[in-house]
């Protein structure tokens, strides 16, 4: 039980919990990596979790949140309350370094920083996440979920996805 | 199961517009699943279809709240009658062909990226925080239905021949987009959000350099008036109704 816990204490293991909470959709990176959780803060004895989904439709919104109240609990940090944050609206820029790198690892090529990604319109020239090579194409502006676009590598001829920047 | 009514409040009405105009757009575009031209194209329109149903899911959800009579957006989709919806006509025409559906794609990408950049200053927290999302959304069907749109028209004569027939037939429909009315005076000067008039030349701006990439040619400003925004709908607006509310009607609060 976590009565005696300090409230700082208890985010902070809130926290270290979220880092394994895995993405439904790309379970190899966290909710925390994906830079969904925006704020864990104890305030009156309920332990609050701020999430701010990716895309308005995006299926996936309801089972995070389920994911990171079960893991809260079975942990003991209970109670729970997950609060929906809508703005600032979520950006790609949130997603963590560690995050893009096993994106990366895991065959999804990770979205620029929307500093430096070109409009849409000119389709990003890829790396490909599998063998390097700059030869790529854009297969399709849509994937198997609206984060995503679908491409190939022109030199080792494997398709591969791309976490599309917004 | 009994339908419900809902407030004729502006602020209300203002949000269920653009609610089920984007409810409905995405109901249309969800009938291409298994039914694309190409894999990669069945996928764009349900994912398309998805982003706009999580549009309408917010804004419906605002207007619920905003109206405070305890409807939540389940109840005001599966629940308000055809009259009671304010969606424009043009979202619920049939999906037609490739060439209708994408024109008709490009032509509401850009109605909504230009209304969400300007709902990001709304007055209303809540839709401002949906529509800094919704923007950047948008702004992508944009592109894929452009691309499409230049790609046909400057494509073969048949591609080309079925791109100006959709622009016949969907041209008559885009005068209600902005024409405003008592709504529109009401959200402008609370701060909502544009009256729709207000999107007209910006909008008339993106299509003429779309048409031209296209090589399809301006057409006249229509004459003909569709009227589903105060509740006229065409006689398609009943099926897709009846596809929409069908489940929740005969199993009332029935979930997966």
């Amino acid at each position: 039980m976590t009565w005696g816990l300090a409230p700082s204490l208890r985010e902070k293991h809130a926290w270290d919990v979220l880092e394994n909470v895995p993405d439904p959709e790309i379970p190899v990176i966290s909710v925390r990596e994906l830079g969904i959780v925006r704020d864990v803060r104890v305030s009156g004895g309920v332990l609050d979790v701020f999430l701010t989904p990716t895309y308005s439709g995006c299926p996936a919104t309801e089972m995070i949140e389920q994911g990171v109240r079960e893991a809260l609990d079975a942990a003991g940090l209970g109670p729970i309350r997950v609060t929906t944050r809508l703005a600032p609206a979520w950006t790609t820029d949130w997603i963590s370094d560690e995050g893009k790198r096993k994106m990366q690892q895991y065959g999804i090529a990770p979205p620029d920083h929307t500093r430096d990604a070109k409009p849409m319109v000119f389709v990003p020239r890829l790396t490909c996440p599998h063998c390097g090579s700059r030869d790529t194409e854009r297969l399709s502006a849509f994937g198997s979920t609206a984060c995503k676009s679908l491409h190939r590598c022109r030199a080792c001829m494997e398709p591969f996805e791309h976490f599309k920047p917004i | 199961m009994q339908s419900i009514e809902v407030s004729k409040d502006p602020t209300v009405q203002y949000l269920l517009r653009l609610g089920d105009t984007c409810l409905v757009l995405s109901q249309r575009l969800s009938e291409w699943c298994g039914h694309g031209p190409v894999l990669e194209e069945d996928i764009a329109m349900a994912n398309m279809a998805l982003d706009l149903l999580g549009q309408a899911r917010g804004v419906l959800a605002r207007a619920g709240e905003r109206e405070r009579r305890g409807h939540d957006e389940d109840q005001l989709a599966y629940l308000r009658d055809e009259r009671d919806y304010v969606s424009a006509t043009i979202a619920e025409l049939p999906r037609g062909d490739f060439a209708f559906t994408v024109l008709r794609n490009a032509i509401m990408a850009t109605w909504l990226e230009l209304m969400w950049q300007r709902l990001q200053a709304s007055s209303d927290d809540k839709l401002a925080a949906v529509a800094a999302k919704a923007v950047k959304e948008a702004r992508y069907h944009q592109q894929h239905a452009a691309d499409w749109v230049v790609r046909l028209g400057d494509g073969t004569d048949e591609s080309a021949a079925r791109l100006r027939a959709a622009l016949d037939a969907l041209w008559p429909y885009t005068r209600e987009l902005f024409d405003a009315d008592e709504v529109d005076e009401h959200a402008a000067r609370s701060g909502l959000g544009p009256a729709w008039s207000e999107l007209r030349e910006p909008w008339m701006a993106q299509m003429q350099a779309l048409f031209t990439a296209a090589s399809l040619d301006m057409p006249a400003e229509p004459k003909f008036r569709s009227d589903g925004k105060r509740g006229s709908h065409s006689e398609h607006m009943g099926f897709v109704l009846a596809d929409l509310q069908y489940l929740q009607r005969a199993y009332p609060g029935g979930t997966w």
